[in-house]
């Protein structure tokens, strides 16, 4: 078990910069999610991290040494690919023992590891099974397995469950949650699905066209994102964006666009300050809208007009347009809402995000 | 399978499958009958009122007999194979490094050196012959196999290349990737992971390959002129075609006798063989 250092790192393919300075420490134990649109570098990252790019510029560490020169076979890693990559013409036991044959490991040994990871995935009976008679989800189980029975310093997980279908996919997350807490082994992983990254990683990094958007803990991305890509990348439905310009009367700061009129509470109008007179864009969460005046005084609720009404069960979305543009609010299955009905939504200010129109980043 | 009634499949599918297999066929049944029919049928005049062209009433073996007691029939079969097989390992062996290379390794120049191979494979042995005759006289390698064995790999590599780099472009690079961090070197992922994987591919090339060197017919009459030297397709032609007069039934018992091996092989790999033209990798 290791951190792993990242510094500095580029990687340029031919004329595209895939990669810009990423810095990244991955502390030991940790399971951290590289997340972002696909294009994003992530995967690049990665690959770079396993030995499989060459490194244009900067430095990557595992434990204490740098490895931007070893081949892959000697960082003591191993990866799960998305595409699960089995030996077609192995059988699954020797599929999971080949890494240790290749480091001439004891036959005992061998058998000993291959079984203790067939137990922790339920695969005792696949063994002497081929690849291809296996399912979507065996086979994803035989690729973790290959990874667990080499004991390596960091796994790496390229998009391990983009291949499932969506039931499983949930079932193998929590799976693959469950295996790191008792594994404990430092671990990054990458995905384009933002809930997986919440949902597994201690950490998170969001990335977008090669640069690092923002690493923190799932929460703090949702709750505190530090630009408009982050926070509309993490958190479904996708949060609520509309730019608004700032004003100051008598005394009271506003927020005015077409069909709102917010009238900010001081604490935030404080932050805002700066920005008067000029437009901002304005965040809000769906799942922070309710129907419903506000309490008053704040006056923190605006008109809308409800176009669709999707009732998914647990909650209701109500796609609404407020002035000229849309909204979504994810609302209680209690409210009774039909289309073309004009109502009030309401939210807390402290809810609110505001975003510098020009840089994009959180004020 | 042709929907409808039953008329349209024979219409459309087993009258002009069975009128194809018949025309393919034929040459080969004229070949058997030939070989088993006896002198005094063989040279009867056409207009001969008991002339019957398509089968025998006295089949015979003397022809078979003779062509392998009264001629160097056997030590034949054994060149041609010696030197099928040996151009043929030869030629897999470059094929699968070359093609793994062009279809694997970033170098400069692959693209380049990639249809550089494949022109080679276009050049017309008809025009070759006459520069290789030179090459091989200079090395005094004429009318030894030498000259076949080291020859035919000018055509046969390109093909073996191609084919496989085809092949191996067609399996997923996770699976090399993956074995790299197994602990594999390059060498050792190749070995263990690729050419096991290739298997269908390898053995279609190999079969073509063989097929080729066996039939091959211009390199074989030019470069090996002593009797004993010769491979099948030209020791049948040459030495049973004496002047103007053709040993008829001799050729065909040689000229079926000859096709047998690579029939063998054909029906033996079928399966391999459709697998590894198709090119189809399930990970």
């Amino acid at each position: 078990m290791a951190r792993v250092l990242i510094r500095n790192l580029n990687k340029i393919f031919n004329e595209v910069h895939a990669v810009k300075d990423v810095n990244l420490e991955i502390r030991d134990r940790e399971f951290v999610v590289l997340v972002g649109p696909s294009g994003c570098g992530k995967t690049t990252t990665l690959r770079m991290v396993a030995g499989l790019e060459t490194i244009t510029s900067g430095e990557v560490l595992i434990g204490d040494t740098i490895v931007n020169e070893l081949p892959p076979m000697d960082r003591d890693i191993a990866m799960v690919f998305q595409n699960y990559a089995l030996y077609p013409h192995m059988s699954v036991y020797d599929n999971m023992a080949f890494g240790l044959k290749m480091r001439r490991f004891a036959r005992a040994e061998i058998e000993q590891r291959v079984r203790e990871a067939a137990g922790i995935l339920g695969i005792e009976n696949l063994l002497q099974r081929k690849p291809r008679q296996l399912s979507g989800g065996q086979r994803q189980r035989v690729a973790l397995g290959r990874a667990l029975v080499r004991h390596p310093q960091v796994f790496l997980f390229d998009e391990p469950l983009s291949n499932l279908d969506a039931k499983l996919r949930v079932q193998m997350r929590v799976e693959l949650k469950k295996i790191h807490d008792r594994l404990g082994t430092t671990a990054i992983y990458v995905t384009h699905d933002q809930v997986e990254a919440m949902t597994l990683g201690d950490r998170v990094v969001v990335m977008k066209d090669g640069i690092v958007q923002q690493v923190g803990e799932p929460l703090d991305l949702y709750n505190a994102p530090a630009n408009r890509f982050v926070a509309g990348f993490i958190g479904s439905p996708a949060m609520n964006f509309a730019d608004v310009g700032l004003a100051v009367q008598e005394g009271a700061m506003l927020a005015l666009a077409d069909g709102i009129r917010l009238k900010l509470p001081p604490a935030i109008a404080e932050r805002l300050r700066s920005h008067v007179g000029r437009q901002v864009t304005l965040g809000i969460r769906p799942e922070d809208l309710r129907v419903g005046p506000g309490n008053g005084a704040d006056g923190c609720d605006f008109p809308a007009i409800v176009e669709v009404v999707e009732r998914l069960g647990a909650q209701i979305l109500l796609d609404v347009k407020v002035g000229s543009g849309t909204m979504v609010a994810a609302v209680e299955p209690s409210v009774k809402a039909n289309v073309r009905e004009q109502l009030r939504l309401a939210f807390d200010a402290e809810r609110l995000h505001f975003f510098d129109r020009a840089s994009g980043n959180a004020i | 399978m042709i929907e409808g009634a039953k008329w349209r499949r024979w219409v459309y599918f087993y009258i002009p499958l069975s009128a194809f297999i018949l025309w393919l066929l034929f040459p080969f049944y004229w070949m058997l009958v030939t070989s088993v029919r006896p002198d005094r049928e063989l040279y009867r005049p056409w207009m001969a009122p008991n002339y019957a062209p398509f089968w025998t009433a006295h089949p015979t073996l003397e022809h078979i007999t003779d062509l392998l007691t009264g001629t160097l029939f056997i030590r034949w079969m054994a060149n041609t194979l010696f030197i099928a097989v040996i151009s043929t390992l030869i030629s897999l062996f470059c094929g699968i490094l070359a093609g793994y290379a062009l279809a694997r390794l970033k170098f400069r120049f692959a693209g380049a050196l990639g249809t550089g191979i494949f022109i080679t494979y276009l050049v017309p042995q008809t025009l070759l012959f006459i520069p290789l005759a030179n090459i091989i006289r200079n090395f005094q390698l004429g009318d030894s196999p030498w000259a076949l064995i080291l020859t035919y790999p000018t055509f046969l590599i390109p093909f073996c290349t191609w084919l496989l780099m085809g092949y191996f472009k067609a399996i997923p690079r996770e699976l090399e990737e993956c074995a790299r961090i197994d602990g594999a070197t390059r060498w050792k992922a190749m070995l263990y992971i690729i050419i096991p994987i290739a298997v269908p591919g390898i053995l279609s090339a190999g079969i073509f390959a063989f097929t080729l060197s066996w039939n091959e017919f211009i390199y074989a009459l030019v470069f090996l002129s002593s009797a004993e030297q010769k491979t099948v397709s030209v020791g049948v032609t040459s030495e049973l075609v004496r002047g103007d007069v053709f040993y008829w039934g001799q050729l065909m018992a040689g000229a079926l006798l000859g096709s047998i091996p690579v029939a063998f092989i054909y029906s033996f790999f079928v399966e391999y063989y459709v697998a590894g033209l198709t090119g189809s990798v399930k990970g």
